[in-house]
């Protein structure tokens, strides 16, 4: 075994005893802060049996939960999607002034506090708020409502898709968008059969984020929901509900649901980044044929 | 503010893109951001120093800023481990390890929080281990600390990959070529090139901390003075309906947050200007 290490490879890495060393404390740290707690989700959810864990999906509080959530992904994705692709188009594709301040501003809602992203709504909305007699008196329902939970998840997922495509539209330039414009395409079609077939690995994994992030915000949506059973409660505060209730294998029922939503992100994050190596590899394999 | 052409552009759509980016991030972020900061004129400076200084609000920026401030430190030194032995070693399961760090990134915060409650608690796998010794974490700041290593965790991980994927090989060779030791070319060549990074991800990681409520409050205990932190103070204020103080420690949360947004720009055209030099 030492035999096949040559000099220069000795020099430019590490003895095998501190490898093994590295390699055990970094498995070890994430054993204890990663894998047991994804493991505890699943052994506390079966651990009264498949009886109860299917009774507490199949509970109606839990279904009206899961509509909720579902409804505010497929709200604030898309909304959010727009925005990340103009945004892009705009700060990628063009050079104008105070552009650094609106990448900036764009990461705001990522430093602000879940808590206060839910409090920025109930002063908006609440009964004392700004909007709030003008809305009681047209007897609208934003806080405490659907629509609260709503804006509150927009607001939280608002950067994702737009973080995603600012590199990497900056990174592909501009070029290919100008030769089509020359050679006669509409700006439509350029977009359509240029720019997205480019972006749309990165745009994919930004959906992906944001969905992830919109199903699973709590903090946000805790403050304006009002904790209404089977109508204003998502599945995280569905988990929370249970678990204050002392409704333990239910409440981790409901969060191995979220948790396999979870992981398969994670397993379509994997196949984006794999897909994306294969792209580039058959690019630079074209490259060298010629 | 005028974001105007620097240079005419062939490609169409800047009016558009940029007119309606704005007008979004107007409705969507900037009025209602705009709301917590008017909302506080309602006070007078005093009345505003009264509420965020009381002891109780104190106590709470003592354990948000302290365990952030641990926690951001304990994922910066195991996260360059983890980035290390991911770039440089090959090990059995090593993609499937790679593709969990981001884990903490989707996992919902509430989930996290009652798994780790159920994990470290006195009678959990881990708790019932650490309570044989006299150690005791949930519902304590541990618990707090333990909470923020989790969700702030990929951070570090994933700013120093890249930088450490990208260090060119050469120069290690170089080093050694020289006569330096393993540990001398880490300590004088890989560490400064690591420097930008690790201060971009620590400065993230703690940005994310300071104001994360879902997994804290469930393994904190939630002591006033003892286990509380500040946005579980803010939610309870608005619970009692008291919308002027929770209103006020969140502004003081969001100017925090903001110079710290302002730092991370500033470390990462910093970074990239090394990496460019």
């Amino acid at each position: 075994m030492m035999a096949t290490i040559s000099p220069i490879e000795r020099a430019v890495s590490e003895p095998p005893r501190i490898r093994r060393l590295l390699i055990g404390l970094a498995l070890v740290f994430l054993t204890l802060f990663l894998f047991l707690p994804l493991a505890a989700v699943f052994y506390e959810a079966l651990r009264k049996g498949l009886g109860v864990y299917f009774a507490a999906i199949v509970d109606p509080d839990a279904l009206a939960a899961i509509r909720l959530t579902l409804l505010c992904a497929v709200i604030a994705v898309p909304l959010n999607l727009v925005f990340g692709i103009a945004a892009a188009w705009a700060v990628a594709k063009f050079e104008f002034h105070s552009k650094s301040v609106l990448i900036t501003l764009i990461d705001l809602p990522f430093a602000v506090s879940p808590v206060i992203a839910g409090l920025i709504y109930v002063l908006l909305f609440g009964a004392q708020g700004w909007l709030g007699p003008w809305l009681a008196a047209h007897d609208i329902k934003i806080l405490f409502a659907v629509p609260g939970i709503v804006l509150a998840t927009v607001f939280v997922t608002f950067p994702f898709i737009a973080r995603e495509l600012i590199p990497l539209m900056q990174e592909q330039g501009i070029q290919e968008e100008e030769a089509a414009l020359v050679l006669g395409a509409s700006g439509w079609q350029t977009f359509w059969r240029i720019t997205l077939p480019n972006i749309k690995w990165g745009l994919l994994y930004g959906v992906v984020l944001c969905t992830a992030r919109a199903m699973g915000e709590f903090g946000a949506v805790s403050v304006v929901s009002g904790h209404i059973r089977g109508a204003t409660n998502t599945l995280p505060l569905q988990v929370e509900i249970l678990y204050n209730e002392y409704q333990f294998a239910a409440a981790f029922a409901v969060a191995s649901l979220l948790t396999v939503l979870a992981l398969v992100m994670l397993a379509v994050k994997s196949l984006i980044e794999w897909q994306a190596r294969q792209t580039r590899r058959a690019a630079l394999a074209m490259k060298g044929e010629f | 503010m005028q974001f105007r052409l620097k240079q005419r552009s062939v490609l169409p759509g800047f009016n558009l893109a940029l007119g309606y980016t704005l007008l979004y991030m107007g409705l969507i972020v900037l009025i209602p951001l705009s709301a917590a900061f008017i909302k506080t004129t309602d006070l007078s400076w005093t009345e505003f120093w009264t509420i965020v200084t009381t002891p109780r609000v104190l106590a709470s920026y003592q354990l948000t800023f302290g365990a952030s401030f641990i926690a951001a430190m304990i994922n910066t030194s195991a996260g360059l481990i983890i980035a290390w032995v991911l770039v440089r070693y090959s090990f059995p399961g090593k993609r499937l390890v790679d593709a969990m760090v981001d884990l903490p990134f989707a996992l919902p915060t509430a989930v996290a929080g009652i798994a780790l409650t159920a994990l470290y608690a006195g009678n959990g796998w881990i708790g019932g281990v650490l309570a044989l010794i006299g150690i005791k974490i949930a519902f304590t700041p541990l618990g707090v600390i333990v909470a923020l290593v989790f969700i702030s965790m990929p951070f570090v991980i994933r700013t120093v990959q890249p930088v450490l994927e990208d260090l060119e090989a050469e120069v290690e060779e170089a080093a050694a070529c020289l006569g330096a030791t393993r540990w001398q070319t880490f300590r004088w060549i890989i560490f400064p090139a690591l420097r930008p990074a690790l201060l971009t991800g620590f400065t993230l990681a703690f940005a994310r901390c300071i104001g994360e409520y879902g997994s804290v409050i469930f393994i904190a205990g939630n002591l006033p003075m003892v286990s509380e932190i500040t946005p579980l103070l803010i939610v309870t204020k608005l619970e009692q309906y008291d919308y002027r103080g929770a209103t006020a420690i969140a502004v003081v949360m969001l100017v925090i947050s903001f110079m710290l947004l302002l730092l991370i720009n500033l470390l990462q055209w910093w970074s990239r200007r090394r990496h460019a030099a």
